[in-house]
């Protein structure tokens, strides 16, 4: 292929060749708002339907943990925002230095993802032979239940049943709460486990002394898609962690 | 068209923008507001978030300082997005037989 410095053979400029970039980024991230976008249509249809049991649902997963997360998570978008800022401004240790912190953010958000899940198991919430939502009320210990919580929890169990006719209901529903809870933080987590790759090429890149004012489009487009997965993380947390606590 | 850089300052006061909304979508849950409105929790959450969605795309996305074509598509993605969730959503609440 022609190449003349940073400029590959089939563009006149780089102003051209780097908004084809952007334009060719974008496009892809069209198709992942979409196919998020059907989860989330998925999820709004069944909790219309279901609205007590998800809400009970809900409200046993930890808002702590999640809040915790949306804080991390919009603090490596300001170290990738930064990283941008720092190859644009010809600044080459630092564009490392923010990448690298932008890849320990991302995997702080993975481990407390799963700490999560792995209460999630604990307390038998992963759709399969062994669910039960009645699991924790019948073994409080297990699930790390004080008084006070097991007496409310038994008190929302019980109204999420008068509600949805029987104990199979409310497991049914829970069921498919849980499913799309686990089919859309899952997605979303292969989402940041593939931003990680990207980002450790980016550091092996960086370190090369790889990206200049003049041609920065890999930091530049691999940042779009860490953007465009913490904008998807910050409808998951209100979705899954919030509307249902009052 | 030259390529617009945007400050630290700016990304700075963006990430503290989005922190307070943070802190206020997880304060406003905790709060009872379907009292004063039916669904307004759902209302509030998604509003907030729908803001601070709008500050990552613009600024740390640069799709502020973006050319016309790249906003269009960026427009287009959006709206797509909506037709999907619009035309599903009132065809499940036309629905009388299949009420819950």
């Amino acid at each position: 292929m022609h190449r003349t410095g940073e400029l590959f053979g089939q563009f006149q400029t780089l102003e051209q060749q780097k908004e084809s970039a952007t334009l060719g980024m974008w496009t892809f991230l069209i198709t992942e708002i979409l196919f998020f976008g059907g989860l989330f249509l998925t999820y709004t249809i069944n909790r219309h339907a279901y609205a007590e049991v998800f809400a009970f649902s809900s409200r046993t997963i930890l808002l702590s943990w999640g809040a915790v997360n949306t804080v991390v998570l919009i603090g490596s978008s300001l170290t990738m925002a930064m990283s941008v800022w720092s190859a644009q401004v010809g600044k080459k240790k630092l564009v490392t230095v923010f990448l690298i912190l932008t890849l320990i953010l991302g995997t702080v958000f993975l481990g407390i993802k799963g700490i999560e899940y792995y209460d999630k198991y604990v307390e038998h919430h992963i759709p399969g032979a062994s669910f039960d939502m009645y699991y924790c009320t019948s073994n409080p210990s297990a699930c790390h239940l004080d008084d006070a919580a097991l007496q409310r929890e038994k008190k929302e169990l019980q109204e999420a049943e008068d509600r949805s006719g029987s104990r199979v209901a409310v497991n049914a529903h829970a069921q498919l709460f849980f499913s799309l809870y686990f089919a859309m933080t899952g997605l979303h987590a292969l989402h940041m486990i593939v931003g990680a790759g990207l980002l450790l090429w980016l550091v092996s890149q960086s370190i090369k002394g790889r990206f200049t004012p003049e041609y920065n489009t890999p930091v530049e487009n691999i940042g779009l898609y860490w953007h465009f997965v913490d904008i998807v993380w910050i409808y998951l947390f209100p979705l899954l962690y919030l509307i249902d606590r009052h | 068209m030259s390529e617009h850089i945007v400050s630290p300052k700016l990304y700075i006061v963006i990430f503290l923008a989005l922190m307070i909304l943070t802190f206020t979508t997880v304060y406003a849950a905790t709060v009872d507001l379907n009292h004063l409105f039916p669904g307004l929790n759902v209302i509030v959450a998604l509003v907030i978030a729908t803001c601070k969605a709008l500050l990552v795309v613009l600024f740390f996305m640069h799709v502020y300082y973006s050319s016309k074509r790249t906003q269009l598509i960026v427009f287009a993605g959006v709206f797509w997005l909506a037709i999907m969730l619009f035309l599903t959503l009132s065809d499940y609440g036309g629905r009388s037989w299949d009420a819950h």
